[in-house]
């Protein structure tokens, strides 16, 4: 990893120092101390959004110290909470209803200030919706080539994201001072929520206006566990041919084994199920310890989003689908069969 | 204020069907003799561009196609005009000297104040490199509005009603022409372009242009150390039946 030729005046001084070239993190040598990371935290309704911690895991690894960032009405509450997750020095807290949906019109301008204000080196963000609406604008502010939806850190300018649905990994070294990065979220998981204790302390308000208004919102209910963040997935397709054996078939097993439920593609786009249920270079991407899924072929943009799954197990009728070819266990058969029996099997366990 | 003035921003990339492969040198993916077509987002751009004519109200003054990319670049180009684009602008940039998505906002910026366009509609993301960055740059830039990931839109006058997909259902914004929207799956369906009209589509104005005469140099920020293959998996087993398929996934751990 130190092979490439090194431009900052901060990594010539690190070589200096003959920093151990291993993948413990940075912070034991006194230059790491530079490097700053501010952690952008997604809050809704006075509650902390915990897969948004992944930015302070990103963090944790660069080494350095590493500051939270908050905002909208009630937060105070969310930055104490934010406070006890293992890792963070400082949670910076903004009450404004005005940043509560974080509309980006007015949250980017909140955190570059903030941004320059805390003289931070790095900045990491979900790849989350919230995420990918805000940080380019704040990018584009502070004049940054954003690197989107990373899943590695290489060293304090280098880092990994797949690029091509996920078909090649590319490694890319920014020149920026200022890093403005998003995370994926699967790959840097959520420290522990419990044992910190960093200071908390409000943060400066440019108070910008914001010309767009946020109408309404309509989130599908559930009660399942979260599809990004679950250990487990049960995932349905066009197999499944209806919205009504859909419906009829999947919520059994994703509830025999605990799951979250996803869908491919072709199953949203016919109405089987939501669109936040998707999984593929468009919808979401997950890595749970099971990925079961039945009635999907395995197109490469649904490949994208499941591929890094622990175990993935499948079963579609049609023995060349090419979800085979990354399934570690494959059940050719009818899924209509074999899903019920699947379900039952499971649940008299 | 008169009709609208919509710019829509496409790139050509790497077929959506087609398996990249990494080169040899693990510098980049393989893209000679690779079927390329119009970024599938930007598609959904376009159509949304021509339905919005088609709906009259507001008017649509006119619709203009860009792309900052190879000569061949036109090819998805003269596509859209097929679609209904009434004319095009193409920035000759060698395949070498890629622009970054930080370096297309800014040429976008100067692209919307020559044409004087208030309603930038771009595609939520191009399938090559998946930053999901150019939309929302070039609305930090232009200071403007941005609603990104639609998948309704709405235009009353100068008030814009966008519904956009989020993590667990979708919102409702609204907003003030002029602004920078991007598109999500969910928006349309893009239409083919029929064979008069991919004729008609080849005498259609297009413009050619270089970064210079936009007054730019956009040096990249982000070096390529390098390009690899992701791990393959291990091809698994395939069971006979569901008891073998629950006693597998037990041995492997997942259950």
């Amino acid at each position: 990893m130190f092979s490439v030729a090194r431009t900052s005046v901060l990594r010539q001084a690190r070589t200096q120092l003959q920093f151990s070239p291993s993948t413990a993190p940075l912070q034991h040598s006194a230059l790491a101390r530079l490097l700053s990371t501010l952690a952008v935290l997604e809050q809704k309704d006075g509650k902390l959004n915990v897969s948004s911690l992944a930015a302070v895991t990103a963090g944790v690894k660069l080494g350095g110290s590493i500051t939270a960032f908050v905002a909208g009405s009630g937060v105070k509450a969310v930055a104490e909470d934010a406070a006890k997750a293992k890792g963070i020095e400082k949670v910076i807290y903004v009450e404004n209803g005005a940043y509560e949906k974080g509309l980006p019109e007015n949250y980017a301008p909140l955190l570059v200030e903030n941004i320059k204000k805390g003289g931070y080196t790095h900045i990491f963000a979900g790849h989350s919706a919230f995420g990918k609406n805000l940080m380019p604008r704040v990018a584009a502010l502070l004049d940054s080539q954003q690197i989107s939806d990373i899943t590695e850190i290489e060293s304090e300018d280098t880092f990994v994201r797949p690029i091509y649905a996920g078909n090649a990994i590319m490694t890319v070294q920014s020149s920026d001072s200022t890093k403005i990065i998003t995370v994926r979220g699967t790959a840097f998981p959520a420290p522990e929520t419990e044992g910190g204790s960093a200071t908390v302390e409000e943060g400066v308000d440019p108070k910008a206006e914001c010309p767009t208004e946020w109408i309404a919102e309509d989130l599908a209910q559930s009660d399942r566990p979260d599809l990004s963040s679950a250990e487990k997935v049960v995932s349905g397709g066009r197999g499944l041919k209806s919205k009504e054996e859909f419906d009829r078939l999947m919520p059994p097993l994703a509830d025999a084994l605990g799951a979250a439920i996803g869908a491919s593609r072709a199953a949203v786009d016919s109405g089987f199920a939501d669109n936040s249920l998707q999984v593929g270079q468009t919808g979401k991407n997950v890595a749970p310890q099971l990925y079961l899924c039945a009635g999907i072929s395995g197109a490469i943009q649904h490949l994208a989003g499941m591929k890094d799954s622990k175990v993935i197990a499948a079963i579609n009728k049609d023995p060349e689908a090419p979800i085979f070819q990354v399934a570690d266990v494959g059940l050719v058969g009818d899924l209509f069969e074999k899903v019920p029996e699947l379900t039952q099997k499971l649940k008299s366990q | 204020m008169s009709g609208l003035r919509i710019l829509v921003p496409v790139k050509r990339v790497i077929d959506y069907a087609v398996k990249p492969r990494v080169n040899r040198a693990q510098t980049a993916v393989e893209t000679a003799n690779v079927k390329h077509s119009m970024n599938p987002f930007d598609e959904l751009s376009i159509e949304e561009a021509v339905r919005l004519r088609e709906r009259k109200s507001p008017p649509v003054d006119e619709i203009v196609v860009f792309s900052a990319g190879p000569p061949k670049a036109q090819d998805v180009l003269r596509t859209a005009m097929g679609m209904g684009a009434d004319r095009g602008i193409h920035v000759v940039v060698e395949e070498k000297q890629a622009l970054e998505p930080l370096g297309v906002a800014k040429l976008l910026q100067k692209v919307v104040a020559e044409q004087k366009s208030n309603l930038v509609i771009l595609g939520k993301q191009s399938i090559d490199d998946d930053a999901a960055q150019t939309g929302q740059m070039l609305a930090g830039l232009l200071n403007w509005p941005q609603a990104t990931q639609a998948s309704k839109v709405q235009v009353e006058g100068e008030v814009v009603t966008v519904v956009r997909e989020v993590d667990g259902g979708v919102e409702t914004l609204k907003a003030k022409l002029p602004m920078v929207i991007t598109t999500d799956l969910r928006l349309n369906e893009p239409r083919y372009a029929t064979l008069p009209n991919i004729m008609k589509a080849k005498k259609k104005p297009l413009e050619k242009k270089t970064l210079s005469d936009y007054g730019l140099d956009v040096p990249p920020r982000l070096k390529t150390i390098k390009v690899t293959e992701p791990p393959p998996r291990q091809g698994g087993v395939k069971v006979d039946d569901v008891d073998g398929m629950i006693s597998k996934l037990k041995e492997l751990g997942a259950l």
